[in-house]
């Protein structure tokens, strides 16, 4: 190595080529199954099975049944990122400026970090468990009050019933982020706020929301990602009953019902494309956010 | 103010019904594998299974083997970049944000379509490729929490007076980042670690488009065959879960080094 240094300019010592060696692995891991992956199916949904260009697999996303999966895709990601955002705000709102006990705000969190990360196969089976056919609250709800749910239409194998599912990891993520953003919010501006005479509901509209609306719109664009790439969840739950776009695509690949790897591109491709513009919204939010919060 | 405790009380509670009434379900559930009693049956059932055994502590071995690749790939990366490369910070925090952005389920179809049988590193074609792919795979995913957590312990240590130090008194790289660096930071690699665990070890996707038979996989066969049982996995799973982040809080806040730093 010492040998090759010498040969170098002497602006490249020995001591930075090591430097050097110590990222390289990274960027080589990352290239190799990162990247490169990624781009190769980015690559492959404009191409076409001879190698050439072509915007004909784009095309065959505008299919009925590959449109609607994605509309059920994006109604779904969209409705619980809404909900998980508005009950998030809600609880952090409750622990952080709600005057609740110190205690009860710790072990909020502590949950939260565990609910959050409580998403995929056993999820599923949890919420089978209680709201399914037999389960827990579907018995207590017709032995106690005689409520029959699957009677009136209810199935935790549905779009309501993977709605419900989702919002458990949805609505902790948005407690964790939001409650440093909670904690931003300065008592002097609420007590500027009050010595001008504006009432509480003036505060929030005119402090309070302008200051926080970065990081809910933010969040709500990375609640709108994190449910749409979710698979496993559904899976364990719906088996492949309910088509959305994950479930197509994880069909597409394991080869069970269509043989177009081009079209398993496309879907692929749309799916990086939407999941990026959200989470390019919210990394962008985030920045105009952090101006607030310091 | 009375009006302000009583709207954060009933948002709690009715967050708490929530949150809670899943798990107790799961647990009523799992216990009501004999007819008319209370009890471990499932539990026991699950444990006994040879399956079980096997495709949990295969999960567990590739848990483990990705924190330690993990942490050979960060935890070098992440020091070098704060030493010498401060340009490089914004890219690499990009890329470690890339698993986050991707869904999982892309990136392993990427995998399946550059490294499959008929390509030039045909790693899906054989045991030791599959299982090294899973591996990495799972490196991929768990990028953004180490690296997170990695750059963190970093930032609240003066690297560069440590490495002049380690360095006068004769220490090579490899000393200076496992003798001097790494016990610095252990607290945060321990809390990227426990969390990489808790992803890796029911993770489904990669495992079930690679054909392995890991943990994730075999909880959705159960899922879809058995009644009671899966509820006694979801239990087992929960309470991983729980350990991992009860964990992560016990270390950062009674490690020895977090009070000495106080």
């Amino acid at each position: 190595m010492n040998t090759s240094a010498l040969s170098l300019p002497a602006t490249l010592r020995p001591r930075q080529i090591i430097s050097w060696f110590g990222v390289a692995p990274f960027f080589l891991f990352a290239l190799l199954f990162l990247i490169l992956p990624t781009l190769n199916i980015v690559v492959g949904a404009f191409r076409n099975a001879q190698g050439q260009a072509t915007l004909q697999n784009l095309g065959k996303l505008f299919s009925p049944s590959i449109q609607s999966a994605f509309w059920i895709s994006i109604e779904l990601s969209l409705l619980t990122a809404v909900l998980g955002c508005l009950f998030g705000f809600l609880i952090a709102a409750a622990i952080t400026l709600g005057g609740l006990p110190r205690p009860l705000r710790n072990a909020i969190l502590t949950f939260s970090g565990v609910a959050s990360n409580f998403a995929g196969v056993p999820l599923a089976f949890a919420f089978i468990a209680t709201l399914g056919r037999l389960g827990f609250v579907t018995m207590l709800l017709r032995q106690w009050f005689g409520i029959n749910l699957y009677g009136s239409g209810f199935s935790i194998v549905s779009f309501l019933g993977l709605a419900l599912t989702y919002l458990y990891f949805q609505i902790p993520l948005m407690v964790l982020i939001i409650t440093p953003a909670l904690d931003g919010l300065r008592r002097e501006w609420r007590e500027a706020a009050e010595s001008l005479g504006a009432s509480g509901f003036q505060y929030w509209r005119l402090v309070a929301l302008p200051v926080l609306w970065p990081s809910l719109l933010g969040t709500l664009a990375l609640l709108f990602a994190n449910a749409f790439g979710a698979v496993a969840t559904a899976i364990a739950l719906t088996g492949s009953s309910l088509s959305i776009a994950p479930i197509v695509l994880f069909a597409q690949i394991r080869g069970d019902v269509l043989n177009d790897p081009h079209l398993g591109y496309a879907i692929a491709f749309a799916m990086i494309m939407l999941t990026a513009i959200a989470n390019g919204i919210y990394i962008l939010l985030r920045m105009r956010a952090e101006r607030w919060v310091k | 103010m009375t009006g302000k405790r009583f709207w954060s009380w009933l948002a709690v509670t009715f967050g708490g019904l929530y949150f809670l009434l899943p798990l107790v379900g799961m647990f009523d559930f799992s216990m009501r594998m004999q007819r008319g009693a209370y009890s471990f049956e499932a539990y026991r059932v699950v444990l006994a299974d040879p399956r079980f055994q096997q495709t949990f502590g295969y999960s567990v071995v590739l848990a483990l083997l990705t924190i330690v690749l993990g942490i050979l790939i960060v935890v070098p990366t992440a020091y070098f970049v704060r030493l010498r490369f401060p340009g490089l910070r914004p890219i690499i925090e990009f890329i470690t944000l890339l698993p986050l952005v991707i869904p999982p389920i892309v990136i392993v179809f990427g995998y399946i379509r550059i490294y499959n049988t008929s390509s030039i590193l045909p790693l899906t074609g054989s045991w030791w490729g599959t299982n090294i792919l899973l591996l990495f795979g799972y490196v991929v995913l768990s990028l953004p929490y180490m690296y997170r957590s990695v750059d963190t312990g970093l930032r609240t240590i003066d690297i560069a007076s440590l490495t002049e130090a380690a360095q006068s008194l004769g220490a090579g790289w490899a000393r200076i980042l496992t003798v001097v660096i790494l016990p610095n930071v252990f607290v945060s690699v321990l809390s990227g670690a426990f969390l990489t665990f808790a992803i890796v070890i029911g993770e489904y996707v990669f495992a079930a488009l690679l054909n392995v038979n890991s943990f994730g996989p075999y909880m959705v066969w159960m899922g879809g065959n058995r009644a009671y049982e899966p509820s006694a996995l979801a239990v087992i799973a929960f309470a991983i879960t729980w350990a991992c982040m009860g964990l992560i809080q016990l270390f950062t806040r009674f490690s020895i080094f977090s009070i000495v730093r106080r």
